[in-house]
């Protein structure tokens, strides 16, 4: 039976230090790949793993070495067979990863694939564990949470507003964090508007990277009567925002994120109609809820990634009795057609048409039962010795 | 035989009412409105056949065929998995409803003798078909307040709870009493010539219903937003219940 090894590093069990000096781009993965064999090298900031159709992973393992420039004895982990591809599976289903259910990891998989051509052994078990990535994104609902304050910003003003396309942003401070949260509202579609800071440099530098107007600091009252979400990460140390500077609100609510601390919106802006406001606090506990769900969701995702195990190791159990079917019945084929020329030209073309139909439909169900009963065995652990029984009795060892 | 149908299109809707208080078992839930649809629009295909037209005059027989509407309209715009919590508020007093009905009796061709069919089906079947509309419009507009008051609170799980956006919530509002209201203005207008025509005056319940068109007329007309448009689109319905439950028995009699 094809044997399938695994050596690799990850989160769980190095550092960064560590990962940074083993971690490939996709050409330089893949090279490694065919170096090493029959293999494939998936390489990601969080993990650098070889998978390998061999029951040797020696080679792999000083290949990493080699990476490392040390002997990564005790800290890479080396799996094999079943337990080798149950970990692809978790790890395609993004279970192994930093935040559980983070979605970039299949792609990644995916390339990792594509970049070499395997043998059929990686071949199956990279397709099955995109198939159990997909699976558990679709029958669960761990990847359908954001899992960073910036992102649950998005989520939210998403919550309120639905496609964010058109909707304007104003970017109050020019700071990197308030740029990482105006981007994640800009993937999805929303226009950063205006950019306002006390320094018009910085202000301008920022405005420029999304496309907006730089604003100053009391130009924000007009800015505000035209937007549909704020975005205020200064690091002023007091109030930017008060509640009087907010128009009154009629026909489009506001969406309001305060990620600076202290905080630059005044909370009473909270309390007034149409508004919306969350400061880090409140995207904090929204980001640690639904982590909590992707939690509850992994536990799902773990007994389909056991379901898709099963398939798996039952599929190579049945590689141990596909050589001794496929023998019984060219063997039966063969007696079958030689009994057949035997007839030469005794019987018409209608006739051999016939006798071709009745013969083949009797080998099919003499070798039904069998076939299935070698199956079933191969599935439980006797799959070598019935085969080998239907090589003694059938005389196939010669053939 | 045919009324053995009844039980079907209940099971579906009593499993929908129970089964959309969970993520998990939501896809199911939608499944038992749709079987329990099925059963119930062949439960009143059948009654329409037996009576040879609109048997549904009676304060059950409108209930059970303003429940069909209601689960219709429910069909057309709910039954996504995002609006899980819709069906947890339309459901349960649909289901009631329909064993309310069944309990009064249910339909009735008694009063098919005295009006045409064609009448019935403008005049009962849009006024009907419009509270349907504007039920499901409360539903929604339930949702919108309950949902907008967990995000000023800045609720942690509010997107644990895969909720519709707002905007979604409020648009579907809108367009559900635009879709409704002309049909409550054929069914009124046929039912005020007929009045002129046998010489009546307007009882209570339609003086009430012209109330009903008037409020979600100006809903329509001055597009209020937020919680103000949804608290017009429950104040509205507040009427409908009264037309619907508390006078219309007695109306066609």
């Amino acid at each position: 039976m094809s044997s399938l090894s695994l050596v690799g590093v990850s989160h769980h069990v190095a550092p960064v230090e560590l990962r940074e000096r083993v971690a490939l781009d996709l050409d330089a993965a893949a090279a490694l790949a065919r170096e090493v064999g029959d293999a494939v090298c998936l390489s990601t900031c969080n993990r650098t793993e070889l998978y390998v159709a061999d029951e040797d992973d020696g080679r792999a393992a000083a290949a990493l070495n080699r990476l490392a420039g040390d002997s990564l004895d005790g800290v890479a982990y080396r799996l094999h067979d079943d337990a080798a591809a149950v970990h692809l599976f978790r790890v395609a289903a993004g279970l192994d990863s930093l935040v559980p259910g983070e979605a970039e990891i299949l792609g990644q998989v995916r390339e990792a694939f594509e970049a070499v051509e395997p043998g059929p052994l990686l071949d199956r078990v990279f397709r099955q564990a995109l198939a159990v990535g997909k699976r558990v994104r679709a029958e669960t609902a761990i990847g359908e949470s954001p899992a960073s304050v910036s992102s649950a910003a998005a989520a939210l003003a998403a919550q309120v507003f639905g496609d964010l396309t058109g909707r304007r942003v104003l970017l109050v401070g020019a700071g990197r964090i308030g740029a990482l949260a105006a981007g994640n509202l800009a993937s999805r579609g929303a226009e950063i508007a205006f950019v306002a800071n006390r320094s018009s440099q910085a202000a301008q530098r920022v405005a420029q990277r999304f496309g907006a107007t730089a604003v100053g600091l009391d130009e924000l009252e007009t800015a505000l009567g035209t937007v549909d979400v704020v975005v205020a990460a200064t690091g002023a140390p007091g109030t930017v925002v008060t509640a009087a500077d907010v128009p009154e609100r009629r026909r489009r609510p506001l969406f309001l994120i305060d990620i600076a601390v202290p905080r630059d919106l005044d909370p009473a802006i909270a309390s007034l109609g149409g508004c919306f406001l969350y400061d880090i606090d409140d995207l904090e506990a929204v980001v640690a809820e639904t982590i909590a769900g992707r939690r509850a969701e992994a536990v799902r995702a773990e007994q389909l990634v056991a379901e898709e195990a099963e398939r798996f190791r039952t599929w190579r159990a049945s590689l141990d009795v596909v050589p001794a079917i496929a023998s019984l019945r060219a063997y039966a084929e063969q007696i079958r057609a030689g009994e057949l020329a035997k007839l030469g030209g005794r019987v018409s073309e209608r006739e051999r048409r016939t006798l071709e139909s009745v013969t083949q439909q009797i080998l099919n169900k003499l070798l039904h039962v069998p076939t299935v009963r070698l199956k079933e065995a191969a599935a439980g652990a006797d799959g070598a010795s019935y085969a080998d029984a239907v090589r003694h009795l059938f005389g196939l060892e010669d053939s | 035989m045919v009324e053995a149908l009844f039980w079907p299109a209940l099971l579906g809707y009593g499993e929908a009412a129970f089964a959309y208080a969970s993520v998990r078992t939501s896809r199911a839930a939608t499944w038992g409105v749709r079987l329990g649809w099925l059963a119930q629009t062949a439960l009143l295909a059948a009654q329409a056949a037996r009576a040879g037209g609109f048997p549904w005059t009676s304060w059950s027989g409108s209930l059970d065929l303003f429940v069909w509407l209601v689960v219709a309209a429910y069909l057309v715009w709910g039954c996504r998995p995002r609006f899980r919590l819709l069906g947890l508020a339309v459901m349960p007093p649909a289901a009631a409803l329909f064993v309310v009905a069944r309990l009064d009796g249910g339909f009735s061709a008694a009063a098919h003798a005295r009006y045409s069919s064609v009448f019935l089906v403008v005049h009962v079947g849009f006024v009907l078909a419009a509270f349907a509309g504007f039920t499901l419009a409360a539903g929604l507009a339930s949702l919108y307040l309950w949902e907008e008051g967990r995000l000023k609170r800045r609720a942690p799980d509010i997107l644990r709870l895969r909720l519709p956006p707002l905007a979604a919530l409020e648009r579907l509002t809108r367009q559900t009493i635009a879709v409704s209201l002309p049909l409550l203005t054929l069914g009124l207008a046929a039912g005020i010539v007929r009045l002129r025509e046998d010489g009546l005056s307007l009882d209570a319940l339609e003086a009430l219903t012209l109330a009903t068109w008037g409020v979600y007329g100006a809903i329509l007309l001055t597009r209020p937003s937020g919680r103000r448009g949804a608290y017009l689109a429950l104040g509205g319905f507040a009427l409908v219940v009264v037309a619907r439950l508390v006078l219309s028995a007695g109306h066609f009699a």
